[in-house]
């Protein structure tokens, strides 16, 4: 179905069970530990063997040998595969770092053997029998210091964010230099980490020349088409199933080292193996949220009309990395005629900086949106109403561009007040809660709207039960249930006859999840295909489709019904289509919006930052499931207090690798770190979307909420920190006196 | 939806795969740990009571209590996130009391009474701790979900018995289920998905306080 005219009625419209805060229809299997996860499919092929997984401990170099022998006469070691022994393999999409052969050291901890043995014991013993042998190069490590030859670069974030190495608008030195009013300040950000529950793990069987893997992959098809390069096969004889993902954050877009180092062992091995990335391993071995140095400025009237507005952004890299794209929501969150934005990329030797939920964004507004709270302050504005004087309706840099539905300042007067802004105390450090200082802080949230091809298959049996097949994936984001209901809502069923089948190679290929395109395309998808079904059914049972109605169980046409059942009653019905999007997309800008606001308290004595509450309102198209999109949303402000508060991968910039690389030493928020969150939907819908007229929402929830945070402290203490995160050694010693 | 993935466990295909693991390890039996040399596994047998059964295993001495339920006996249920007792996600009930699988050797848990999350519900028979997370969406991609209902259950259990925590303000009083308790009481299972929130509400309803 191809998507290139605005969505008129149609059967999704009716909200008989899209649009409800449905349960989770996979919540039996997740609460009661019987959802299968990657390296848990005890059941899918017998004799499976334990690879453990050795990384390398130098971040930069060449292997000069790697003595494994003692590794082989180890006990119940059936096979060691060493990078030596494997030319340099090719890379998978999006790839930057190889992931496995050769005796290049691309990065600390950087695959170079896998131990398969009978067991997890003895392959984990045996592995540490293994001694490498080094020849250690000197490397780049500190993003400060390689910052000064960092060089201009264009580029995209694989999910959505990309920007020119410099774009401009009008002129904005000019405009800079005669604004009545200006901001100029330069903040940072860290390396993060996805650090999702589920390590990376893989089952890995072949069968003659075929291979499947049983892995935890977010993006089915990419995964595919990957693996069949790195290992220089047909992808006709690769099956990639991955029904459960333990989430993914944007670690599991691409193709990782268990899933190459599962088929290499099997191989070996002759027979199935199955690999699972230590946790320590992870973020060394795996891929990171790249760590920023952002500078804004800020030119405006003195009412508060922004004149000139620039963000450039300097992240490094491995060689043929890409950039960190935080400067990209700038070219389209706030007017002014005079814009630039710019990247650079330094070259690092740390391990490979990928996406990370919502990259670009995720940072961007970290530091932007410090920014605005900053430059309103200068302007003797309240935040909220900067903003708004400064909302856009149309691309500031293309003015012939609409947004095809825009409702920030609906978030940010809403959350005004829903939050009890007018209440706040504009001059910083005066609210008093005991030994708390207490601050409320804003900010703006901005997320692009992807659309991206996506398809699927629709059944219906003898027994009126849809089965829908696509190999969408559930990283947590409720897709299983999302596309249940849209079936349902097309098809004219409750919910409990639909069954729901994601992740296979086999099914036909979905947007995938990332870039918070899943939902809406993935449903998009899901409804193209119910459309044929219709067809068929229609068809079937002698009714024009044109006017037919599917409800209640039944097809409906003037004074004909019949049961749907009726139609496959000799024999299976149906569908597959997937929806392509045309260029409604390209004539006018599709995004997501929302307001955040956070109230911290500080501690007058230790300078402890506790966040007592938090509102998200969001503009974001149709929700179709307020209960599973909620839970997107207040993820999203979960690990937006993380990286305002806490979470930073410590560099040793001379050995090159990341220090606090296990869950105790990376810290991320714990229950007693997040209160109650609240959410509002604002309700609306987006027919330039798609025919959901939904949008995304998976990652909106983070985008501007760490400055939110930071903007909170400001107010709660009167201390501006720029350098995330906002740990209490950077408060302590200027708090306010305590007396 | 009728299975998680349109197939059934098969019972007997569960216990069938358990007795082929395990006589993968049938090395030297009843093997002193000063007899054997560097590259003999030592294996010990230990029985156990998981979920109501009785189980009987021979196991090299350095598997987890968390290895012992996923690879061993297929109740892969308790989740292994991070193997070092740093994340929550291996929470079991043992002898009444929730700790780390994955930091406890399984040899130490001779006639241990073990409580896995299938031993609390079944998809067709929920704990009123997993109808709950259902209810309020306690959970995104499911991987920590089975440790902290397990810890969820065992926390109101704690509260019950009276043990204290860290921010229980009146250690002669009554305990109460409140939210400060029921978060500092959490914070040793991490949820990367942000549902801490709604694990809250689910916890208080369980509790009998409105959410």
């Amino acid at each position: 179905m191809k998507f290139d005219t605005p969505a008129g009625q149609n059967p999704i419209d009716q909200l008989k069970v899209v649009g409800k805060p449905t349960d989770r229809i996979d919540g039996k299997y997740k609460t009661t530990g019987t959802a299968p996860y990657a390296y848990e499919r005890h059941d899918v092929v017998a004799n499976q063997a334990y690879g453990y997984v050795l990384g390398a401990g130098v971040a930069k170099g060449r292997l000069r040998g790697l003595n494994v022998a003692a590794a082989r006469r180890a006990p119940g070691v059936i096979a060691v595969v060493s990078t030596l022994d494997t030319p340099k393999l090719g890379l998978g999409r999006m790839n930057t770092a190889s992931l496995f052969g050769g005796p290049e050291i691309q990065h600390y901890h950087q695959a170079i053997a896998l131990v398969v043995a009978e067991t997890f014991e003895q392959a984990r013993a045996a592995a540490y029998l293994i001694k490498a042998d080094y020849a250690s190069e000197p490397g780049a490590f500190d993003l400060a210091a390689a910052a000064k030859s960092a060089k201009p670069v264009e580029g995209g974030s694989g999910e959505g964010s990309g920007s020119g190495a410099e774009d401009r608008t009008g002129d904005f030195e000019k405009a800079f230099a005669d604004a009545a009013v200006r901001f100029d300040e330069t903040f940072t950000t860290p390396d993060e980490s996805h650090a999702m529950m589920e390590p990376h793990a893989t089952i890995a069987a072949w069968e003659g020349d075929k291979l499947t893997l049983w892995t935890s992959n977010q993006m089915i098809a990419w995964s595919k088409g990957s693996l069949a390069k790195i290992l220089g096969i047909s992808a006709e004889n690769i099956r990639v199933d991955s029904p459960y993902i333990g989430g993914g954050f944007g670690g599991k877009l691409f193709v990782r080292a268990d899933a190459v180092l599962a088929a290499l062992g099997a191989k070996a091995a002759k027979r199935p193996v199955k690999v699972a990335l230590t946790r320590p391993l992870i973020a060394n071995n795996t891929t990171h949220r790249p760590a920023t140095i952002q500078r804004i400025r800020i030119g405006a009237t003195k009412d508060g009309q922004i004149t000139a507005i620039a963000h450039e952004s300097t992240s490094g890299n491995l060689p043929s990395g890409r950039p960190e794209t935080a400067v990209d929501q700038t070219k389209l969150l706030y007017a002014g005629a005079n814009r630039l934005t710019g990247m650079k990329l330094a070259h690092l030797d740390l391990p490979e900086g990928n996406a990370m939920r919502a990259p670009g964004e995720a940072p961007g507004l970290m530091a932007l949106e410090i920014a605005m709270d900053e430059m309103a302050e200068k302007l003797g504005l309240d935040p909220v109403a900067f903003r708004i004087r400064n909302d856009t309706q149309v691309d500031p840099g293309h003015p012939e561009r609409p947004f095809s539905h825009r409702n920030l300042v609906g978030c940010l007067e809403q959350g005004a007040e829903r939050f009890g802004w007018s209440k706040r105390n504009p001059t910083p450090g005066q609210v008093r809660d005991g030994h708390w200082l207490v601050g409320i802080g804003m900010a703006a949230g901005f997320r692009n709207n992807q659309l991206t091809k996506s398809g699927a298959r629709v059944r219906l049996d003898a027994k009126g039960i849809v089965t829908v097949e696509t190999d969408m994936t559930d990283i947590g984001t409720g897709s299983y249930t999302i596309i249940a209901q849209t079936a349902a809502e097309m098809m004219g069923l409750p919910l409990d006859r639909v069954v729901v089948r994601l992740g296979d190679s086999d099914f036909p290929a979905s947007a995938g999840s990332g870039g918070q395109w899943g939902a809406n395309n993935a449903t998009a998808g899901v409804y193209a295909a119910c459309v044929k079904l219709r067809e068929a059914v229609a068809q079937k049972l002698g009714i024009n489709s044109a006017d037919a109605v599917f409800a209640d169980g039944e097809v409906r046409s003037g004074n004909r019904a019949a049961p749907l059942a009726q139609a496959s009653a000799d024999g299976d019905l149906s569908g597959e289509d997937s929806i392509e999007y045309g260029d409604l997309s390209k004539k006018q800008q599709q995004s997501t919006f929302a307001g955040h606001f956070v109230e911290v308290g500080v501690d007058m004595h230790t300078a402890e930052v506790r966040v007592r509450r938090m509102l998200a309102v969001c503009a974001a198209g149709r929700i179709l499931n307020p209960k599973s999109a909620r839970s997107q949303v207040i993820g999203g402000m979960t690990m937006g207090v993380g990286a305002a508060l806490m979470e930073e991968l410590a560099v040793d910039t001379k050995r090159g690798f990341f220090v606090n690389h296990d869950l105790a030493g990376y810290e991320v928020p714990v229950h007693a770190d997040i209160p109650h969150q609240e959410v509002i939907f604002l309700d609306e819908v987006d027919p330039m979307s798609s025919p959901m007229k939904a949008k995304g929402v998976g990652e909106l929830g983070i985008c501007g909420v760490g400055a939110a945070v930071a903007n909170a402290i400001y107010n709660a203490t009167g201390i501006r920190v720029r350098d995330y995160p906002i740990t209490l050694d950077k408060l302590l010693d200027r708090m306010p006196d305590a007396a | 939806m009728t299975s998680p993935r349109d197939f059934e466990l098969n019972r007997r295909e569960l216990v069938v795969g358990a007795t082929a693991a395990g006589a993968l390890t049938t090395l030297p039996k009843g093997a002193q740990a000063e007899q054997a040399s560097m590259d003999q596994p030592v294996l010990a047998k230990v029985g156990l009571t998981v979920n109501g059964q009785r189980r009987e295993l021979e196991l090299d001495t350095r598997t987890s209590l968390l290895d012992a339920a996923r690879e061993h006996l297929h109740l892969t249920g308790s989740k292994k996130g991070c193997d070092h007792g740093q994340c929550g996600a291996c929470t079991m009930i043992v002898d009444g009391r929730r700790i780390n699988a994955c930091l406890t050797l399984a040899v130490m848990h001779q006639d241990s009474e073990i409580v896995t999350i299938e031993g609390l519900g079944q998809p067709g028979n929920l704990h009123p701790m997993q109808a709950a997370f259902v209810e309020h969406d306690g959970y995104q991609c499911g991987y920590c979900t089975p440790g902290q209902i397990c810890s969820g259950v065992a926390v109101l259990a704690e509260i019950k018995a009276g043990i204290p925590s860290h921010v229980t303000a009146d250690l002669n009083g009554p305990m109460q289920v409140t939210e400060a308790e029921i978060r500092e009481r959490m914070s040793g299972n991490i949820c990367r998905c942000g549902a801490y929130s709604n694990i809250v509400e689910a916890m208080t309803e369980v509790a009998g306080r409105p959410a």
